[in-house]
């Protein structure tokens, strides 16, 4: 009786546990498929031209050149006009204000803003800036990643100026100085690696948004790096080869895809890189 | 005896010093409250920023609100050429692909996650538990020509065709799988969703799993509890608020996800019993449509599409938050 008892739980625990191993390996295995298919499909059309030639038409050769510096661009200008705002707001959450109402609600706006549909964001932008400007353009595709990337850098900013022992702070008043010098001179750098590495992240997160880039930055088929005019970027080209029905315009699609993903690749191991370092 | 004397000039530059003095104070003191105000106000436009977009959306919809009025949200036709919209086939789409992506990724990754808090060697967690990270960070648009290229003519060759034969032929359920395989549609839609998501469930319950006291595991264990027990009947229940909390962040992802499901989705507004027949989800729409529609009308449901879109999320995810949040609080407190 006893025994069967204990014969049962062994039974169901061996039962559970292999389910959990099993749905594990499972899980693992089509993400393995995923990268595993980038790889040979984006390999195959990696060359030279990828990185010299404009986007082709349909049934010519070409490469990618345009899409990658309209992306750089749009990543650049997109964290130059998110991180500042994102930081000093950060700073406020955790140096001013750390314990005003302000802050709870910020923060919780914030971590909403943080996982909001990044398509939406998209509306917004296209309603603030492509309507009333009448156009298309770089500089609204830009400031639709901003807005992605304020919600990342805000919430690390906080974090890592959080972590900052108090006593620090408290030093450097009693030699008299101010808060902001405080603020400037200790907590930022002491979070400085913490601030950078939200700052990677959200490159990494915004370097293959292509939803908002849809109707602000809209595409290009030719060189341009005028940000009042529509940019190409990486994602979008993407999304507009991989849809197309010609062979050498998917095959580019996918050598894209490789590239966007060896680049957040990178930047998330980079990151992880600093963190680590900091924390030995 | 010291001298007690008054010299004028001495005076002068002591006053001088100490006016100096107050005035640099008043300087310190006037650039701390301008950083500080200045600091606020970068607060506040992030709050403005959610404000903007609600402000922007409802303004964008009012012309489709308007002229559909209520009804809007219940009207399956969307004819571009008869200006007819109504915005009950994308959320339609969007909900079934969500609950399909849940049904995949919640029992996977909670799988993943008691194979890694319980399971896995000591040597192995690490990796594995960072592998998993970066997996979260891949952009959607590669699940979507990953999706489209690759899984759709593998569901379309093998998976589909056994699902109508055999499931198909069940009476009640079998109109959940009638129909030619397409290979794409809402089913490999919620599929490549939940693939999507399950790196985020898997490191969000992982995480929560941690925060359990190893002294209330260790207490099942010495009581002669097996893994299963413990995890059964200790793990999840100390962490229910914060795994819940962790599966409505996955859900709106889920339901916001733009790029893995416009590949793969087929793009038909209409409702079908079938989940393997094309349909629609709100961001697949606004997607595909917004800067090809021509008519004030379309582009203002496609706006209005996007409202109901963050409306929905923006409580999917405050719950999440919240739930997230009275976790955080017990395991500080």
């Amino acid at each position: 009786m006893d025994n069967s008892l204990y014969q049962r739980r062994r039974l169901r625990n061996r039962f559970h546990l292999t389910m959990s191993v099993l749905t594990a390996a499972f899980g693992l295995c089509w993400l393995v498929f995923i990268l595993a298919m980038l790889l040979i499909k984006g390999l195959g059309g990696l060359n030279l031209a990828v990185f010299t030639q404009m986007t082709p038409p349909p049934g010519s050769d070409g490469g990618l050149l345009n899409a990658i510096v309209g992306s750089l661009i749009l990543t650049f200008l997109g964290v130059a006009i998110g991180t500042p705002l994102a930081i000093l707001a950060g700073t406020y959450m955790a140096e001013y204000g750390r314990y005003s109402k302000l802050t709870n609600v910020v923060r919780f706006i914030n971590d909403i803003l943080l996982s909001a549909p990044s398509i939406v964001i998209g509306l917004f932008v296209y309603g603030i800036m492509v309507r009333p400007m009448g156009y298309f353009s770089g500089l609204a595709g830009s400031v639709a990643l901003a807005i992605l990337v304020v919600p990342v850098v805000v919430r690390t900013t906080e974090d890592m100026l959080l972590l900052v022992p108090n006593q620090m702070r408290e030093a450097a008043a009693a030699l008299g100085a101010p808060r902001w010098t405080v603020i400037r001179y200790v907590s930022y750098r002491a979070a400085k690696t913490g601030i950078i590495t939200g700052i990677l992240l959200a490159i990494a997160r915004i370097s293959g948004e292509t939803a908002p880039l849809l109707f602000t930055a809209l595409n290009n088929q030719f060189w341009s790096t005028n940000i009042l005019a529509p940019m190409p970027s990486l994602p979008v080209v993407i999304f507009q080869f991989a849809l197309s029905p010609y062979e050498d315009w998917q095959r580019l699609a996918w050598t894209g895809a490789l590239l966007i993903t060896v680049a957040v690749l990178t930047l998330s191991i980079l990151a992880r890189v600093l963190v680590s370092k900091k924390e030995s | 005896m010291v001298e007690l004397t008054f010299d004028p000039a001495e005076a002068r530059a002591e006053e001088k010093q100490r006016d100096s003095r107050r005035a640099s104070l008043g300087r310190l003191i006037l650039t701390d409250r301008f950083f500080k105000n200045f600091t606020r106000a970068a607060a506040l436009l992030v709050l403005a920023l959610l404000f903007g977009v609600i402000l922007t959306l409802v303004e964008g919809s009012i012309p489709a609100l308007k002229q559909f009025g209520i009804s809007f949200f219940w009207t399956e036709e969307w004819n571009p050429v008869k200006e007819r919209f109504g915005a009950l086939a994308p959320i339609y789409g969007t909900v079934v692909t969500s609950i399909i992506a849940m049904l995949v990724a919640v029992p996977v990754g909670l799988g993943i996650a008691i194979f890694l808090t319980e399971l896995c060697p000591q040597a192995l967690r690490r990796p594995v538990g960072i592998a998993i990270e970066l997996l979260a960070g891949i952009p959607s648009i590669i699940y979507g020509i990953w999706g489209l290229f690759v899984f759709a003519p593998f569901l379309q060759r093998y998976v589909q065709p056994a699902i109508i034969d055999t499931l198909g032929n069940i009476p009640g359920i079998g109109a959940l799988f009638a129909g030619p395989p397409y290979g794409i549609g809402v089913l490999t839609a919620g599929l490549i969703l939940g693939i999507m998501v399950l790196p985020f469930i898997a490191s969000i319950t992982r995480d929560v799993f941690e925060t359990v006291p190893p002294v209330l595991k260790e207490s099942a264990y010495g009581l002669g509890a097996t893994t299963w027990e413990v995890v059964w009947k200790v793990v999840l229940p100390y962490t229910r608020a914060g795994v819940i909390g962790g599966v409505m962040l996955a859900l709106g992802r889920a339901l916001g996800e733009t790029m893995a499901v416009t590949f793969v989705i087929g793009n038909a507004h209409r409702i079908s019993a079938s989940v393997l027949q094309p349909g629609t989800t709100i961001s697949a729409a606004i997607a595909n449509e917004f800067v090809e529609a021509l008519q004030a009308l379309h582009t203002s449901s496609l706006t209005a599409l996007g409202l109901v879109l963050f409306i929905i999320t923006f409580f999917v995810l405050a719950c999440a938050r919240l739930l997230l949040a009275s976790l955080n609080k017990r395991a500080g407190g």
